[in-house]
Order: structure tokens, then C-alpha cells, then sequence
């Protein structure tokens, strides 16, 4: 089949600016159909103005682009049947119930998937009779999640989704996504925290000023890092930094015992997701 | 269609369902006429019962609440808690929606319109409508007329917390200066020139004289071209300046 057919999302040299000022400038990338793609970075490295660009919220100022095979500048209905959203912050309807709320929603799609199905999958089943306005954070935010299930979407886009969310709902929350990619969606993903991109993307872009400045796998960032050595001598912390840890650690052991002095509190590890991102979104230039 | 039917009964649920709303934006004109027509309501002015002349002007008074007051209240506080933007990302069309929103606005003005008349016909010895037909349309020109001016203040008002302050500001004293609550005889000069432009005032002649005096609409056609001046302004302001994104974030 066609390119379209396999690939879900497809941006090449997209542009954007507000006033002058380029809050995208010039991004590709692809998102496979059934992938989960984080889109990583800072706030205001241009994140959420690409989301809303493929979701159809904005027009792009340069650049092709195209959603499930549509252009979602012109955010024809049979697109909008075909995504579901979360966005950052939205209150839906306070005063009607979980369950009146999804079936608002349901009407409005050719094909919705059952409503009590799913409430039950973002697991709102005890609070299907409970107004919105008495959810907590955490529950609104899956309220958020089951509407944009309810029109049973091939792609989700989540736009930080655990944000404000405490340890034990982020992990809820992960649990969802992944639940997601077994149901065979394509989600993209946008988030400020790395495990969570470490934890649910298949693939990610760190956006930094409106640039892709790296995209793979989680694996593949850290791999393309360094290892990083810690030590301590005379109660100073050395670290060092090297692609070739075999040779560096074999020198530094040599050293040690030839003059004599211990290498207290060794430590070898490979860089983190974090270690790598926080390197990328801080460099100047490039 | 049956888009249409889902739509407008989940207007309707929701409006219902927040009782602040349903107090404020329902009950208040009601409320208000029982007020006034115990305290006035005895009288003969200007050959008209006042009981009759006070359902007249309460139902201008519930059109202005409503289709300018409720409208923008409802469309502010949707559109800064993203719910306008949520709604834009679903299949549903926002002409739709914005359409459903009207439709249910009317359907509120004409339920409160019956109460004051079934409170007038029960309570004060008011008049049944004379025009019966003419009444309906005037009320349609009303609510089309007041829904555009909600639409513009929707589109002009950028906060939820100031919408509800704004708006009564707006219509509780045109719905004083326009003779809703009682008549305007004795207004200074300046409040008459006040009074004379803005649109409530039209919208209770053309109520007055269907429902009270039994005139045709033809008979008020400066009425009528009043209402539809200001209702074509507000719809092209909304058109300009309406957005379905929250603007205070």
C-alpha cells in the first residue's frame, strides 16, 4: 500500500510564527500508524503549537503537511471523526454526570464505541453518576481521555497528559496509554517529563526553539551519549565523561593502583534520557 | 437532523441542570413580574390594564435577560474553560452548535414568556394575547434581535468572572430606561434620548401592541427596523470578533 497507509502522521518544513516571531521553524517527521511519538521539550520550544497544528486548531505559515492522509488545515469533519484529543486544560460540562458527558460526545460521531465500555476503560466506572465538577484532577483528566476515545479515533493526541498529576495517577495514566497502543491507536504525545516519554514513546523528538535537534528511539538517545565515570578522591567528586569507557577505566584503574589511592565511591553508568535531554535543550547554537 | 436533536437536548440538560442558571436566567423575569404587578398591577394607563402592560414588558425584559444576558454568559464561561475549543476538535459543525445554543436560548424565552402570561392571566386579570400569531413573531424578532447583541457581547467580553457583572450592567438598566418594569413617562431628556436608541424599547412596543393593544405587526415597522438594525450589528461583530478559544490563559 501507499505511504499513507503507513504512515499515520507526516510533517516536512513546517513553519509557524505569532507576531513576528518563529515558534516553529522547519520540522520534519513521521509517525508510523500504531506508533506512540513523543514530542519532548521545554515549555515554549514549539510543542504544542505543532500539535495544534495537525490537530486542525491552527494554520501553518510553510510546510506539508499530512494527518491520516488529510490536511488538517482544512479540518474537514471526516478528519475530526477520525482523531480524538486531549487538550492541556479543559472543563468539560461541571453539572452533568461522566456518563451524560460521554454520551454528549458519542452523538456526535458516526461510529462511537460503547460508552459504558468506555468509561470502563479509563476506569471511571464508580463515577459514571457523579457530576464532573466533583472529580478530582486526576479523574477529569480521564474524563478528558474517554471522550476523546468515545468517537473511537485511529489517532490520540495527548497534550501533557499527566501534568499536575501525582505518582500514583501518572502511573494509572501510563497504564491507560499503554492500553492505548494495544487497541492498535497511533498516539502522538507531547510532555516535559522524560520517564514519561521514556516509558510510553516508541520514538522522540526534542524540540528546543522550535527545532527537532534529536529524534529515535529513548534507547537510541542514550545509546549515541556518553558513559559517565564518578569517583571521589580527597573527598572531591571527579566525573568524567568518555565514548570509550573500556580504555578511560582501564587508565583510571592503573593510575589508582600505581600511585596508590582508592577510587571511592566508583560509579559507572550510562547516560540517562535526562542527562541527554537536558544537554540538548541547554546547548547554545548549533 | 438527529445532530441537531442530540445537540439541542444536551442544551437543554445543561441549562436545567445548573441551577444557578436556572434561577438566575429563568425564574428572575417571573419572579420580577409577580413583584411589580402586586405592587402596580391594579391601574388603567393609557387605556391598558398595568397588570397587562407589566407582562408586556417583562417578557421584553426575559428576551434581553436571556438572549443577550444568558447567551453570553453561557458562550464566556464555555469558551475559557476550553470546552468551545474541545468541541471544535469533534465532528460536530460549530455553525451547529452555535445554532443549538439560539435555538435553546428561544425555547427558554418562550417557556418564561408563558409563565409571565399564565401568572398574569391567573394572578392579575391580565389580558390573553390579542394578536396571537403577531405576538410569536414579535418574540421571534426579539430573541433573533437580543441573541445577536449576546453573540457580540460574547464575542467583546474576555473574562468569566466580569461576564455576569457586564451583562446585567448592560441589561438591567435598558430594561428600566425601555419601560420593562413599568412606564417611562417621566424620564429626563437625556435618559429618553438613551432609551429611544436602544433596542428593548422596540421590541416592548412590538409586544405591547400585539399582545395588549391587538395592532399589526405592519403598524410598527420602525420597531421592527430598530430590532434588526442592532441584531445585523451584533451578528457582524460576532462574526468578527468571535472566537472559540479562551482568551485569558
Amino acid at each position: 500500500m501507499s505511504s499513507v497507509m503507513t504512515s499515520a502522521i507526516s510533517v516536512s518544513g513546517l513553519r509557524k510564527s505569532y507576531e513576528g516571531v518563529e515558534a516553529v521553524r522547519g520540522i520534519d517527521f513521521e509517525v508510523a500508524a500504531g506508533e506512540v511519538f513523543g514530542l519532548l521539550g521545554p515549555n515554549g520550544a514549539g510543542k504544542t503549537t505543532t500539535v495544534e497544528i495537525l490537530e486542525g486548531y491552527r494554520q501553518r505559515d510553510a510546510g506539508d503537511v499530512s494527518v491520516l492522509g488529510f490536511d488538517p488545515g482544512r479540518s474537514e469533519r471526516a478528519f475530526r471523526e477520525r482523531i480524538g484529543v486531549v487538550l492541556q486544560q479543559s472543563e468539560l460540562w461541571p453539572v452533568l454526570t461522566v456518563r451524560e458527558v460521554h454520551r454528549i460526545f458519542a452523538g456526535y460521531y458516526r461510529h462511537p464505541r460503547d460508552v459504558d465500555e468506555v468509561i470502563g476503560l479509563v476506569g471511571l466506572t464508580e463515577k459514571q453518576d457523579a457530576k464532573v465538577k466533583t472529580l478530582s484532577g486526576g479523574q477529569k483528566r480521564r474524563l478528558d481521555l474517554g471522550v476523546a476515545l468515545v468517537g473511537d479515533p485511529e489517532l490520540v493526541f495527548l497534550d501533557e497528559p499527566t501534568t499536575g498529576f501525582d505518582p500514583a495517577a501518572r502511573r494509572n495514566a501510563w497504564a491507560l496509554v499503554r492500553s492505548l497502543r494495544e487497541l492498535g491507536k497511533t498516539i502522538l504525545l507531547t510532555t516535559h517529563y522524560l520517564d514519561e516519554a521514556q516509558q510510553l514513546a516508541d520514538r522522540v523528538a526534542v524540540l528546543r526553539d522550535g527545532e527537532i535537534v534529536r529524534i529515535g528511539r529513548p534507547s537510541e538517545l542514550t545509546a549515541s551519549a556518553g558513559v559517565q565515570i564518578r569517583y571521589r578522591r580527597l573527598g572531591e567528586e571527579v566525573v568524567l565523561e568518555t565514548d570509550e569507557p573500556t580504555r578511560t577505566l582501564h587508565e583510571l584503574t592503573g593510575r589508582a593502583l600505581a600511585e596508590g589511592f582508592e577510587l571511592e565511591e566508583l560509579e559507572i553508568r550510562r547516560a540517562t534520557l535526562e542527562d541527554v535531554y537536558l544537554d540538548l535543550v541547554s546547548e547554545e547554537g548549533t | 437532523m438527529t445532530l441537531f436533536w442530540h445537540q439541542l437536548r444536551a442544551e437543554q440538560l445543561t441549562f436545567w441542570r445548573s441551577r444557578e442558571a436556572a434561577i438566575f436566567v429563568f425564574l428572575f423575569p417571573p419572579l420580577l413580574f409577580v413583584l411589580l404587578a402586586s405592587v402596580f398591577g391594579d391601574g388603567v394607563e393609557d387605556g391598558r390594564r398595568v397588570s397587562s402592560y407589566l407582562v408586556a414588558g417583562l417578557i421584553g425584559y426575559a428576551v434581553a435577560n436571556t438572549a443577550l444576558g444568558g447567551l453570553a454568559i453561557t458562550l464566556v464561561i464555555r469558551r475559557e474553560s476550553g470546552l468551545l475549543k474541545r468541541l471544535r476538535s469533534t465532528p460536530l459543525p460549530g455553525s451547529l452548535y452555535l445554532t443549538t445554543v439560539l435555538l435553546s436560548n428561544l425555547l427558554i424565552v418562550v417557556l418564561q414568556s408563558l409563565t409571565v402570561i399564565a401568572l398574569g392571566l391567573l394572578l392579575f386579570d391580565a389580558d390573553v394575547p390579542q394578536q396571537t400569531l403577531q405576538f410569536v413573531v414579535s418574540l421571534v424578532i426579539g430573541a433573533a434581535c437580543f441573541a445577536g447583541l449576546g453573540l457580540a457581547a460574547a464575542a467583546l467580553i474576555r473574562s468569566a468572572d466580569a461576564v455576569a457583572a457586564v451583562v446585567n450592567v448592560i441589561v438591567l438598566p435598558m430594561s428600566f430606561l425601555s419601560g420593562a418594569f413599568g412606564t417611562t413617562d417621566n424620564l429626563p431628556p437625556v435618559l429618553e434620548l438613551v432609551a429611544d436608541v436602544l433596542p428593548l424599547k422596540y421590541l416592548i412596543e412590538l409586544v405591547l401592541a400585539t399582545y395588549v393593544d391587538g395592532d399589526p405587526l405592519s403598524q410598527h415597522l420602525g420597531a421592527i427596523g430598530v430590532l434588526a438594525i442592532w441584531g445585523a450589528g451584533g451578528y457582524l461583530v460576532a462574526r468578527a470578533r468571535f472566537g472559540w478559544e479562551p482568551r485569558e490563559r
